[in-house]
């Protein structure tokens, strides 16, 4: 398959070659300098490449090669704790053969091919095995066991198998054709991983946010989009997924995004602590950096590498998360590459296949039933930034249509410093009523019933706020005041949660139901007694109230929730009837 | 010796078309002669075996077709040395001077290769420009990418100006030299500058490049980019801190789209090329500190917003590159104050990192939010007071509405040659003017803080 051809014409990343005849999205090498780039469009006997790296120099006579195959991650121990460019080379391997800058020229293999890792068959000699089934394990980082997978697509019996210490180009053992079995395979990262089935989403992916567990909860393997404005705190919100979330793997794809955000998320992360093991957050995660200076036909290429590299984890039966900041930059990169090839535009100078990308990639999401049978789940978590802060531009519309959960960071709440800066009344989540099962019988019984509640004050607190700024809410009847009241416990007390406090940061799934529970039981006893003739002036000033916000911040809130509950009656019914 | 073509085949605009050539390399320099003996740069567009386009940096007047094309096998380079300091260039990086040649030590390729984000180290080291608004509330960071959003009008050179002529680090005290690179603004501006430059001993420590309004529009296109080679090779090969102030980006951006629309390229928002997002981030990023060297470069872009309109193409898409913003007020600079600075949609995204105890003062942070949060009340009841009246307010919110006229007289307001030390000027400020406040409505300052800073308890305190 290896034809060697000719540069006929460059244009910048776009380079036409003739004397080639690949296939769509076969990988060729371009000059004598060999950059790598891929074959996006073919014409007569002329291939267009879009190409990954710096044309500049490149002239038209200067071979070009193909390989044969299309843009391919390698998978298999060692891509934990992992710092990738947009095709996966890594980059303190770039760093040590070309210096501080990106040079162009080089490839490096995504895995290092020199370790030696523990290999610990589970399968036997006589197993029949197929595609996606586990051969045995590598303990990968001290808190991920990488189960070792028959490639997909290759199927047979086991001839030999042996434990011991490999590199992941060794033969661990063969089939009875005569295939050899590796630590690790090679795969397409435009092509979707197989797997058995999709399970429906109802199990929630906890975050331990009240906010996104309560009133917008994501399923595993569901989607989700942050439109994230200038200074709304999109990094922090990621970054607290990144920890909380039940998820066992995180793939953080920086797509196009500032190099100095990247640097501060690269020296960050290696020192920040998994609060579930202990360990260090990098031993469950891959870093993905492309920033916007570098070449954007890799970072388009970076959002692929990063789900290819999510659906391997759960083909082993993980719970993964991908987060994307940020898919706009991603949207752009195709609109760059699709106006070199003189395409037709759509909105905006977007390809028209802008929405169908998009649906294609968040289609790769799901909670799946393996090939070996177990269950794993892709999550995948995308940033928007919308032009102008405007909401109706094409990427954010494609994006909108197809994810499940939007969580609409809002500057108006981040200004006035209330973080989560989730907008409750904008936010929405298609989940609620799948999970609901899942949450009354996990969380509360009426945990569905509390949050439509809770909402729904929330909501009418919107619409007396115009009445308000008008009249001053003294003017208001007491029942509202009241629900004004309740509305702030809402959001001062249960809403807003302090990503940098030790106990605030996470709220277990069971005390959230407990402490929404108490604000709500308030609600009932003081509308009770505003019907039997207390003011709302000493039902609104019970000190009880102050405590109750205070006491989230203690380790033994869950305990303090009952106390709090009996107090809350204990003053309400003391209080003189007017 | 290069082979010298006299096949052009089409000129349109800015490019030349040129036909039966040997192979040429994509991104070339090209040296076009011109019947009169003039000579013209261009660099390679689009190259195939059949033609080859040209951009030429001057203007294509007077070329002919029969005008002489010579590639010259490389691609554009700026010859650097330690000596282009206290020199001026034109936008192509030649001395326009009258001083001699400059000696290269080195010759660069002014594309700059993107920065692997691994060898990156963290800005984190607080700049002092002596401007309350920047230092207290939305400080510079060396490494740090901060661009001036202003408009057509406002004083964003003056502020450009005593930024380069005050920045300084606090604790060693070293002083930035200034890479300035001007595209595309007036030759009254531009005498501004230089005279500025000269009075205060500027020239000394800086480079200066040129490129005004009535030169080529192309030629801006690669002035950001000559100057930011400049910047790297002085900061990452001779240890300097480096300010670069590239002033105006709209007009830059302005040259892009011309460009694109010449190659009959199709258009994206505004008739801006689909590619200005890449473009401009590969002037941007240009900016950082490398883990293991001394210097640093610090970028303040310019730019005019188009009608005042933060979400106009240029100033969107520079938002989300760089690190924050400073937006230069329209409605301030009205009510004569200086520098028109308003800080409310003004924004450092690295300033966490370089302000604190270890570096400003440990109640930075927590001032700041609260002189913030304080000034947007009183702006809101600026609105509230147009409808119901002053008398109609709580004696609070009178007091935030007049904190709020304060902030922008005595805060706000500033010299042009005051520099303001951060600690003891400005700081010292924001504490004397919040504790005209009611205690009740600070709440973003913890008591700690409180009994250590406010006027009214320090001194107590220290009794």
């Amino acid at each position: 398959m290896e034809i060697k051809g000719e540069i006929f014409r460059v244009s910048g990343p776009v380079v036409t070659a003739e004397g080639i005849s690949p296939r769509m999205y076969d990988v060729v090498l371009v000059g004598h300098e060999k950059l790598m780039g891929e074959v996006i469009r073919l014409e007569g006997d002329k291939s267009t490449i879009q190409v990954y790296e710096d044309t500049s120099g490149i002239m038209p006579g200067e071979p070009v090669e193909n390989t044969g195959g299309s843009l391919s991650v390698e998978l298999g121990p060692g891509l934990l704790r992992s710092i990738y460019d947009g095709i996966q080379r890594p980059l303190p391997v770039l760093q040590d053969s070309m210096g501080d800058y990106i040079l162009r020229g080089v490839s490096a293999p995504g895995l290092d091919h020199s370790v030696k890792w523990d290999f610990n068959a589970s399968a036997k000699v006589g197993d029949e095995v197929s595609g996606g089934d586990i051969l045995g394990t590598v303990q990968e980082t001290p808190t991920i066991v990488h189960k070792i997978l028959v490639p997909p697509k290759i199927s047979g019996k086991i001839k030999t198998i042996k434990k011991g210490k490999y590199t992941v180009d060794d033969t661990i053992g063969t089939l009875e054709d005569g295939t050899k079995l590796q630590l690790m395979h090679k795969w397409p990262v435009r092509v979707p991983r197989p797997f058995s089935r999709k399970h429906p989403p109802d199990i929630p992916l906890i975050t331990g946010t009240r906010t996104l567990d309560g009133l917008f909860p994501i399923a595993k393997g569901g989607t989700a989009a942050i439109p994230g404005g200038f200074g709304t705190g999109k990094t922090v919100t990621q970054q607290t997924l990144a920890k909380w979330s039940d998820a066992q793997v995180v793939v953080y794809v920086g797509c196009g995004e500032r190099g100095n955000e990247m640097t501060e998320v690269l020296t960050e992360f290696p020192h920040l602590k998994d609060p579930k093991t202990g360990g260090p957050l990098m031993d469950r995660t891959v870093l993905i950096a492309n920033t916007s200076n570098m070449p954007v036909a890799a970072r388009e290429a970076s959002v692929y590498t990063g789900i290819t590299l999510a659906e391997y984890y759960r083909d082993q039966g993980y719970d993964v998360s991908l987060m994307a900041d940020s898919t706009s930059r991603w949207a752009e990169a195709m609109r760059e590459i699709s106006s070199r090839l003189e395409e037709m535009p759509g909105e905006e100078g977007y390809p028209a296949y802008l929405a169908s990308r998009l649906s294609e990639f968040y289609e790769r999401a799901g909670r799946v039933e393996t090939m070996a049978g177990d269950d794993g789940s892709v999550t995948v978590i995308g940033a928007v930034s919308p032009a102008g802060g405007d909401f109706s531009e094409p990427v954010t519309q494609n994006t909108l249509r197809i994810v499940k959960v939007f969580w609409a960071l809002d500057s108006k709440l981040a200004q006035k410093r209330h973080f989560p800066a989730i907008n409750w009344l904008t936010s929405y989540s298609l989940y609620n009523r799948v999970l609901g099962d899942w949450y009354s019988e996990n969380a509360s019984k009426n945990w569905g019933e509390n949050i439509a509640t809770a909402m729904s004050v929330l909501q009418e607190e919107a619409e007396l706020q115009e009445i308000v700024q008008l009249v001053g809410s003294d003017a208001l009847p007491d029942d509202q005041q009241l629900t004004l009241e309740v509305a702030r416990l809402l959001r001062e007390f249960y809403l807003q949660q302090n990503a940098f406090h030790d106990v605030d940061t996470y709220c277990k799934i069971n005390v959230q139901a407990e402490f929404l529970d108490v604000i709500l039981h308030y609600k009932n006893l003081a509308e009770a007694s505003l019907a039997s003739g207390k003011t709302v002036e000493a039902l609104t000033s019970i000190p009880v109230l102050e405590d109750l916000g205070r006491s989230k911040y203690e380790e033994n809130f869950s305990d303090l929730l009952p106390k709090l509950r009996k107090q809350i009656e204990k003053e309400i019914s003391e209080l003189k009837e007017d | 010796m290069q082979k010298e073509y006299k096949t052009i085949n089409e000129i349109s605009g800015p490019l030349v078309f040129v036909e039966k050539t040997e192979p040429i390399g994509f991104g070339e320099l090209v040296q076009i002669s011109m019947p009169d003996g003039s000579i013209k740069r261009g660099q390679v567009l689009d190259t195939s075996k059949e033609i080859v386009v040209v951009q030429v940096f001057e203007g294509t007047t007077g070329i002919d077709r029969a005008s002489g094309v010579k590639f010259l096998g490389e691609t554009i380079k700026l010859s650097v040395s330690k000596e282009m300091l206290g020199r001026i260039l034109n936008g192509a990086g030649e001395p326009i001077d009258g001083g001699a040649p400059i000696v290269p030590e080195k010759r660069v390729d002014i594309i700059g290769a993107a920065i692997n984000p691994y060898s990156r180290d963290s800005p984190q080291e607080f700049i002092q420009t002596g401007i309350s608004t920047i230092d207290g509330l939305n400080t510079l960071v060396m490494g740090q990418k901060l661009p001036i959003f202003s408009g057509s009008g406002l004083p964003h050179n003056d502020i450009a100006l005593q930024i380069a002529r005050q920045a300084k680090t606090l604790g060693s005290d070293r002083e930035f030299a200034v890479v300035f690179a001007a595209m595309g603004i007036t030759n009254e501006e531009a005498q501004y500058f230089m005279s500025d430059f000269e009075r205060t001993g500027a020239l000394s420590r800086a480079v200066v490049l040129m490129n005004l309004a009535s030169d080529p529009a192309v030629e801006r296109l690669i002035t950001p980019r000559m100057a930011l080679t400049a910047a790297e090779y002085l900061a990452f090969e001779h240890g300097y801190d480096i300010l670069v102030i590239l002033t105006d980006m709209t007009n830059y951006c302005e040259a892009l789209r011309e460009i694109g629309a010449a190659r009959e390229e199709v258009p994206g928002r505004r008739g801006y090329p689909g590619y200005m997002y890449t473009d401009l981030a590969q002037n941007y990023e240009r900016a950082g500190l490398i883990k293991g060297k001394a210097g640093s470069v610090t970028q303040v872009p310019i730019l005019t917003m188009p009608g005042d309109d933060i979400t106009h193409p240029i100033p969107d898409l520079t938002g989300y590159i760089t690190e924050g913003q400073i937006v230069v007020s329209r409605e301030l600079h009205r009510k004569g104050i200086y520098p028109p600075i308003f800080v409310l949609p003004s924004l450092s995204r690295l300033m966490n990192a370089g302000i604190g105890e270890g570096q400003t003062r440990e109640d930075h942070k927590q001032l700041s939010d609260q002189l913030y949060a304080a000034y947007a009340e009183g702006v809101d009841l600026r609105g509230l007071v147009a409808i119901v009246g002053k008398e109609a307010l709580s004696e609070r919110d009178q007091r935030l509405l007049e904190f709020g006229d304060d902030f922008e007289n005595r805060f706000v307001r500033q010299g042009r040659e005051e520099d303001r030390h951060i600690g003891e000027d400005t700081l010292e400020l924001g504490w004397n003017m919040i504790s005209a406040l009611p205690e009740s409505a600070l709440t973003r300052i913890d008591k700690k803080i409180m009994d250590k800073y406010h006027p009214a308890y320090r001194d107590k305190n220290k009794k």
